[in-house]
Order: C-alpha cells, then structure tokens, then sequence
C-alpha cells in the first residue's frame, strides 16, 4: 500500500509544520510503524483513523519521543519540524526540548496531584519560570485559552482532581498550552467524556487551531470529518490514505479507506 | 460492495434502493398510460393515471423519511452518504416525471373531448419510447452504480430534444395552414413538452448515478464532458 500523499491546491496553501519521512517505528522487533510519510500543515488539524492497533498512537507518541521512555523501542526515518527543520528523532535532538515545542493531551484526564493552578504553572517552573507574576500572566492566559478560566478563577487553589471530568480535560489542555507549544497532539481527548464535554473540548480544538498545530488521534470517525481539516487513515502499521477531510469522508481514494469509514471493516 | 459489519445498515440501504426502483418502475408506468390513453382517447382510463399519482407522491414522501432516518441513524458517509444524498435527489426528478404522466393525462382527456381531425403523430410516441428508455438506463444504472448506464441515458437526450424540435415544427405548420387546429396543436405541444420534460429529469437522475458512484459532479455538462471527466477520474 502507498501513502497517497497528492495535494489539491486548497492543501498546498498551508506552510508545513512537520513531516514524517520514511518513519518506521520498533517495539522491540515488532515493527509498529512502516514507512510512514506525511505532512502535518501548519495551524490545521490533522486527525488519524484507523481500528484498534493500527499504529496511531504509536505514530502521534513519536513526535513527542514518549517512547524513548522505554527500552527496546527503536525509530527509523525522521520527523522533520518546520521551520528550522529539526528532526524530531535525531538522537542529537534532547526529548525535553522536544516536548517544550510540542505538548501532549491523553485519553483520561490526568491533571497532577496539585491545585489547578500548579497544574498550569507546572511547565513553566520547569522551563525555569520563577517570576510569580510572568507565571500568573502565563497560567490565566492558558486557563482562557482552555474555555476554564470563568469557571476555576475563584478556585485556583483546589486541587485538580475536584473539578468534573470535562474541567479536568480543559485543565489538562490549559497545561498543554502553558508553554506556549507549537504543536498539540491528542490522544483521543474526548473518549472518556460525556457528549456535552466533548462538544465543547471539539468547539476548543477548533479555536486553538487558530495558534497551534493540532494533531489528533480519535476512534470517533464523525469527530474526525467534524473538527479536523485533514485525515489520514493508517492500518496496521501503514498509512493508507491522507487527504482533505471532506474528501476522505465523501470520496476516498483507496477502497480500504471506503470500507473503514462506511462500517464495512472486518 | 461488502456488507457492513451492522446487518441492520445493510437492510436499511437495502431496501432503500428497492424502494426508489419501485418508484421509478412505477412513474415509468404512469408515462407509458398516459400516452396510451391519449392516443386511444379513453377517458375513464386517463382518469386512473391522474389519481395514481397520488401513490408516486406517497413513495416520495416515505423515500424521503427513510433516509433522513438513515441519515439520523447512521452518519452515513462515503458511498452510503453518495448514495442517500443521491436518492433524496432521484426521488424528487421521480415524483416530476409523475407529475408530466398527470398532466398528459389531464391534456388527454381535453384532447378527446375536442372536435376536429387529431393532430398526433407517430413522433410523440417515438419520443416518449427514447425518454422512457433513458429512465429505464439511468435507473439500471442506479441499480448497478453503473456509469456507462448513466451516461447512455445522458446520450439519448439529444434525439429527445431533436423530436421535439420537429414534433414542435409540425404543430406549427398545421396551426398555420387551420386556424381550427390551434387549440388542439397547444394542448399537443404541452404534451409534447412534457414528454420531453421526462427526458430531462431522467438525465437528472443519470448525472444523480454518476455521482453516487464516482463522487464528481456532472450537472450542466455535455454528455461527451460527462464521459471525460469519468475517463479522468
């Protein structure tokens, strides 16, 4: 199966803001990833589909190193990261300074056993932030940006975990956002919440992109043709198909992709 | 096309389909009576053709509601978003054909009620056998998603359009030469007129086909562009 990676003009408007190039990825000797190649746009939101173990996650866990955590795990191939063209995999690049660029939103939210705004402030104490005043601009800021700041402002000093699970994600967001990423990435960030909290989680996706890069992995096919402007299915392992949201979900261009996004799959 | 893994999806689709192909044989049916009536001037019979259109109505009505249940349901996509976006427009050029067969009904009835030499011909008959060919085409096609249907049914247009242009001059001719006959002519250039309205909404749903099954958009081309851009995609 080859990618099918041909851009219609609409596409080509949109400066590059990361490109896989020949990735494969190994746990172990299991090979995750093959040969995948594609470009994430800048200030556009990317959405990967594809069934269970597909390689998804596995994909979107590259561009942040999560998986130089464990050993055995092997890269090939690069991610190139515009403008400077750093590749992200380079043995020479530190993981940390990678995920100072690009932050991470999961599944559950996961906000640190902190108040909520030691949840936001966290990245930037990292960073080496140590100015009260710079780190209270920085944590509003984000807590706006993540639609959270009416809702905890009279409330920062709780801890985290007390708000709803909706809150939490957007805490988590907000964290993300603290440090000013370039890139987002979400693994599936609305699976475990409640249609409400996941219309507006969506509605947030859709404001942040005006900022940041947004790549997204999510099981929900309508939340992919819903918030994202570009698709990419990937199967075991490959990437079959990206392409302009609209047109993967009203005419792909390779069958598998038909047969995945109509039900047909399996 | 392979079943999706939900049956129930699959029946629905299913019965979609069969349901708009009933719709078609149907007005179809209603075309091929009402310029069988007209041409045998039985009244009674031309009355049965105008109250069966309710029954096209009705289909229309209930195709309708099915796929916006589908819709609702399913979050259709791809092929089965083509597909339904496709019924809801084949049904609604259904439902106009129907509405042609009422009207040559209603003109057939006047037309017998009339005194005076006939002033229908063998053309009209022609016609309307190459229009209903076009709808049986792009039905089959419809059925099949089957493009090179289609686009034999967008062909035949033509021919439709050159009988009525011809069918149109003759009128014209007797009204000239029998100030008489002009009444009579109108009613059967209406008819005409309509059949040739038919041969239209069937290229509708051929072009409807062509984009359940390929995804492009053929609307306000020539059939010969219609082919290309198929051959292209």
């Amino acid at each position: 199966m080859n990618p099918i990676t041909e851009h219609n003009s609409r596409e080509t408007l949109s400066p590059l803001k990361a490109e896989a190039k020949k990735l494969n990825f190994y746990y172990g000797n299991f090979q995750a990833l093959k040969n995948i190649n594609m470009p994430i746009y800048e200030k556009k939101v990317t959405s990967l589909i594809g069934p269970s173990g597909c390689g998804k996650s596995t994909y979107l866990r590259c561009f942040n190193r999560m998986h130089d955590l464990y050993p055995g795990n092997r890269y090939e191939g690069a991610i190139e990261f515009h403008p400077d063209r750093t590749d992200l995999l380079s043995k020479k690049v530190d993981p940390i300074e990678v995920r100072m660029r690009i932050s991470m939103v999961f599944q559950k939210p996961n906000p640190f056993p902190k108040s909520i705004y030691e949840n936001v402030a966290y990245g930037l104490r990292v960073r080496g932030e140590s100015a009260r005043s710079v780190i209270d601009d920085k944590v509003e800021a984000a807590l706006r940006s993540a639609a959270l700041w009416g809702e905890v402002k009279d409330r920062l000093k709780e801890l985290g975990a007390n708000l709803s699970g909706g809150q939490q994600q957007r805490l988590c967001i907000a964290r993300a956002l603290a440090t000013d990423p370039e890139l987002l990435l979400f693994d599936e960030p609305t699976s475990a919440l409640d249609p409400i909290a996941t219309a507006s989680i969506e509605e947030l996706i859709t404001e942040l992109k005006e900022r940041v890069t947004i790549l997204i992995v999510t099981h929900n096919m309508q939340q992919a043709a819903r918030i994202s402007d570009f698709t990419a299915y990937m199967y075991i392992g490959e990437m079959v198909e990206f392409g302009v949201t609209d047109q993967i979900f009203i005419k792909p261009k390779r069958k598998e992709t038909e047969d995945y996004i109509t039900g047909r799959f399996g | 096309m392979t079943d999706h893994t939900s049956k129930n999806f699959d029946l629905e689709l299913e019965s979609l389909r069969t349901y708009v192909l009933k719709m078609g044989g149907a007005a179809e049916q209603q075309v091929r009576k009402a310029i069988e009536g007209l041409y045998s001037g039985d009244q009674a019979f031309l009355e049965t053709v105008i109250r069966d259109d309710d029954r096209i109505n009705q289909m229309e009505i209930d195709i309708d509601a099915l796929c916006n249940q589908v819709i609702a349901k399913r979050q259709p996509t791809a092929i089965d978003l083509r597909m339904i976006v496709s019924v809801l427009k084949v049904i609604s050029d259904l439902e106009r054909i129907g509405d042609k067969a009422r009207k040559v009904a209603r003109l057939g009835i006047t037309l017998s009620s009339l005194s005076g030499d006939g002033v229908l011909n063998e053309g009209l008959n022609h016609m309307t056998e190459i229009a209903l060919k076009m709808l049986r085409l792009a039905l089959d096609g419809f059925a099949r998603v089957d493009v090179s249907l289609a686009t034999e049914a967008v062909h035949l247009d033509k021919l439709v359009n050159a009988e009525y242009q011809s069918i149109s001059r003759q009128l014209i001719t007797y009204m000239m030469e029998d100030p008489r006959a002009i009444t009579r002519s109108l009613d059967t250039l209406t008819i005409a007129k309509a059949i040739e309205r038919v041969g239209d909404h069937a290229t509708n749903i051929a072009e409807s086909v062509v984009y359940m099954a390929k995804g492009l958009n053929v609307r306000h081309i020539s059939a010969d562009e219609i082919e290309d851009r198929i051959a292209r995609s």
